[in-house]
């Protein structure tokens, strides 16, 4: 007697599968397709960076008016426990990331390369806010930009910078550690490898600055 | 605020007790201040402070550059039950600027002293502990005199770039 | 080294089983809380003398967070200082705008219209709602009441939400001027900043409810920190700590500026001092802002939001096509900003934390040639030392937090 089967739907198929795998009867071509839809290749780096984007221990570092819209972006409205930030560590030693969230005082920029110098590697700074990575509304002689002593990866503008503004500093932070940084203007012009001469510059050697990719510049 | 000739009455109060040390008395916009030899300052200060201003909300320096003397230092006073405001105004030149402190009428006053100290570089004699509170303890300069300049960084450009303090390499 | 030598070390260390504070003396330890701190409110630096616990001595150091903002001012127009001068105290920033405004306006003798005085006195109530509500979740995130942190933090949204309605900004944001308010109130803030209130005093209830039956924090907070009035007044404190030992003084009512006399609200007064007497204040002032803000939402006048003198305040952009003086004074404020005849003011208000001062000398010109803030923290942060004496480092967490210091108004 002939049984006539029509019109399986996806689950019914799968569940067949997964009867043939399971009892060894399926055929070689399944098999293949099988294996190739639940098995993903990656190397060891690139697993370990998705891994460690995933779960980024901030340090609680707030100096001025920025640190409390840091404090908000833990808060329950834009909140960073959904990217599993929400473990802020209070030694640099627990710490991967430092978020510089405030004015840098010339008082408190030792201090600071202090407590980065103290974090272990791999390690991060999320400069935020105007004072800290340019001078922002003050432009006097008691602050300090952060470039000056310390490497930063990413600088958030903003003054200060709404907690949304913030969180995308953070993910692009992310996508930085899990190796596919986005490349901006890079990309755009096409401009990676290419050499820019500075105007008014006569000697070739110095005047130029190579286009890099994000994630060859400063930062561990 | 005592109006203008509550002020006055004040000021003949203290001429009375001590005849040089009210040098001006003025009266403007509401409010009533009175000039003070620099050197008087503190039986003035004493005195007002027996008469009921007893709470000092602010002491600050200011620089009158280029008037001479250049540096001043104010008293806010306020006496809190009849809800008065009296402004101690004296004034200092930079090659000596010593003045008596007021920790002993007000320990609140400490920290504004040094703060004056700091950023004018008026000292205060009696003062238990003067030494920098806002600035690096080894800074050296007067920040908030009129001729320090006021610093910071130039703005980056590209053609300035790579002269300019240069980027954490 | 050789294990003789760590011996001989060892020897010599005496480790008393008796605690701290009955009969021998110990030796005394020095203590560094560094400027990087979970529990200091900032970059504050407290350099401690403990025996054991026991903290004998406290030195803060300050300084870290030191913008020369006050210097900054000097070199920019009155219009221009109003956003420099918000970011000292970065929690009360209408505050350090309301002071700087009404010095310069008593410099320059000029009228606030009564709507904007009402605008005024809303912003600066709800900003004093925003200050005790982040006071509030990280005090008890340092007593260890962890989720008081989001439930503070999301009122606070909500005032920001009406903050951006009203202005475009979140914090430090510009909005009031010389002679008046940026910008009058769209439609639809008042009906949302109704709500708002309506809601305010249920959760001020369940945040009384979450934290004052818990025996933790009231152990913590009862009996610890006291400091007699006097000592208060004499270094020179105001404000909630005032309050709580017992000295009803609040500027807003003993010399009410900017339509406060309009408004009926009571002064929450402690009668010990201790920490615990200074949470229940500022917690009991987050019923009496929701309801002055309540009052003058109701009776917000109509009228003009500025000060309609043209030299001081710029005209409205539709005047801008039709008239040309408008047009001049638009560009004299814009270029070169309002000139202030010489003259100096102080103008006090009553911050979140005590008594705002702002001082300001005019000389002719358009640029102020000093600015002083009289910030009520660092006054209130001689006091610290009076009140950890004797007490535990647990002691001083708590006290520290209900000092509620702001580094950026101490430093400025």
């Amino acid at each position: 007697m002939e049984v006539k089967r029509e019109q399986l739907d996806d689950f019914r198929v799968r569940q067949l599968q997964s009867r043939d795998l399971l009892r060894g009867e399926m055929s070689d071509e399944d098999l293949q397709r099988y294996v190739e839809q639940a098995v993903m290749t990656t190397t060891v780096e690139k697993a370990v960076a998705w891994a460690r984007g995933n779960s980024i221990y901030p340090l609680t570092f707030g100096l001025a008016c920025c640190a409390i819209e840091m404090m908000s972006i833990v808060a329950a409205r834009l909140d960073i426990a959904r990217f599993g930030f929400e473990v802020f560590r209070a030694s640099p030693r627990q710490a991967d990331l430092i978020i510089l969230s405030g004015r840098v005082s010339t008082k408190m920029a030792p201090v600071v390369r202090r407590i980065y110098d103290q974090m272990l590697e791999p390690r991060w700074a999320i400069s935020m806010g105007a004072c800290c990575s340019s001078m922002g509304v003050f432009n006097n002689y008691a602050l300090v930009p952060s470039d000056k002593f310390m490497p930063i990866d990413v600088h958030v503008p903003g003054c200060p910078p709404r907690p949304e503004a913030l969180a995308h500093g953070i993910l692009r932070l992310r996508s930085k550690v899990q190796g596919n940084a986005p490349e901006g203007w890079r990309e755009r012009y096409d401009a990676i490898g290419t050499e820019e001469l500075l105007p008014g510059a006569t000697d070739t050697e110095s005047a130029a600055i190579s286009v890099l990719r994000p994630g060859d510049t400063a930062g561990a | 605020m005592p109006d203008a000739t509550g002020l006055e009455l004040i000021a003949q109060e203290l001429r009375d007790a001590d005849a040089a040390s009210v040098l001006d008395t003025v009266f403007q916009r509401g409010r009533a201040v009175l000039i003070v030899d620099a050197g008087r300052v503190h039986g003035v200060l004493a005195t007002l402070q027996e008469k009921g201003y007893g709470f000092l909300a602010s002491l600050h320096g200011v620089d009158y550059y280029p008037d001479e003397p250049r540096l001043g230092v104010l008293y806010e006073l306020l006496d809190m039950d009849t809800v008065d405001r009296i402004t101690v105004k004296a004034r200092v030149h930079t090659d000596s600027p010593r003045i008596a402190s007021v920790c002993d009428l007000w320990p609140g006053a400490n920290h504004p002293e040094r703060e004056v100290y700091d950023m004018f570089g008026v000292i205060f004699e009696g003062h238990a502990d003067l030494r920098r509170i806002l600035m690096p303890e080894d800074f050296e300069g007067f920040p908030q005199r009129r001729d320090y300049p006021i610093g910071g960084e130039p703005v980056l450009f590209t053609f300035n770039e790579e002269t300019n303090y240069g980027k954490w390499q | 080294m050789s294990t003789t030598d760590y011996r001989k070390r060892e020897q010599s260390i005496t480790v008393s089983t008796e605690p701290a504070g009955q009969g021998q003396h110990h030796e005394l330890m020095t203590l560094n809380m560094g400027p990087h701190h979970p529990a200091t409110h900032g970059v504050l630096r407290l350099i401690t003398t403990l025996e054991g616990e026991v903290v004998r001595d406290i030195k803060p150091i300050i300084g870290y967070v030191h913008t020369g903002i006050e210097k900054t001012c000097e070199q920019k127009s009155y219009w221009k200082v109003i956003p420099c001068v918000e970011r000292m105290d970065y929690l009360s920033y209408y505050f350090n705008a309301m002071a700087f405004c009404g010095a310069v306006e008593t410099l320059l003798g000029v009228e606030v219209p009564p709507r904007a005085q009402y605008l005024r006195v809303i912003h600066l109530e709800l900003n004093r709602l925003m200050s005790h509500l982040v006071w509030l979740g990280t005090s008890a995130l340092d007593l260890g009441a962890v989720s008081m942190f989001w439930y503070c933090f999301r009122e606070r949204e909500t005032i920001l939400d009406l903050f951006e309605m009203s202005s475009g900004q979140r914090m430090h944001t510009r909005y009031f001027q010389v002679g008046g308010v940026f910008e009058d109130i769209p439609p639809g803030f008042a009906r949302k900043l109704k709500q708002f209130l309506d809601d305010m005093p249920t959760r001020a209830d369940q945040y009384a409810d979450l934290l004052e039956k818990n025996e933790i924090v009231l152990a913590r907070l009862r009996g610890t920190g006291m400091v007699d009035h006097d000592t208060l007044l004499g270094l020179g404190v105001t404000g909630p700590l005032l309050r709580a030992a017992g000295n009803p003084w609040d500027l807003r009512k003993a010399a009410p500026y900017s339509s406060y006399d309009h408004f009926d609200f009571k002064i929450p007064v402690g009668t010990v001092g201790d920490n615990y007497d200074r949470y229940r204040v500022r917690h009991a002032e987050l019923y009496e802002s929701t309801k002055i803000a309540s009052q003058a939402l109701e009776g917000l006048p109509e009228g003009p939001f500025i000060t309609t003198d043209r030299k001081i305040a710029l005209p409205p952009r539709h005047e801008l096509a039709t008239s040309m003086e408008a047009l001049i004074h638009h560009f004299k404020l814009v270029t070169e900003g309002f000139r202030v005849p010489p003259g100096e003011a102080y103008y006090p208000i009553e911050g979140p934390r005590g008594e705002l001062g702002c001082f300001v000398r005019a000389d002719g010109s358009a640029k102020p040639a000093r600015v002083h803030m009289r910030d009520p923290s660092f006054s209130n942060l001689q006091a610290l030392a009076p009140m950890v004496k004797d007490a535990y480092i647990a002691d001083l967490i708590a006290t520290l937090a209900m000092l509620d210091p702001i580094l950026g108004g101490i430093d400025r």
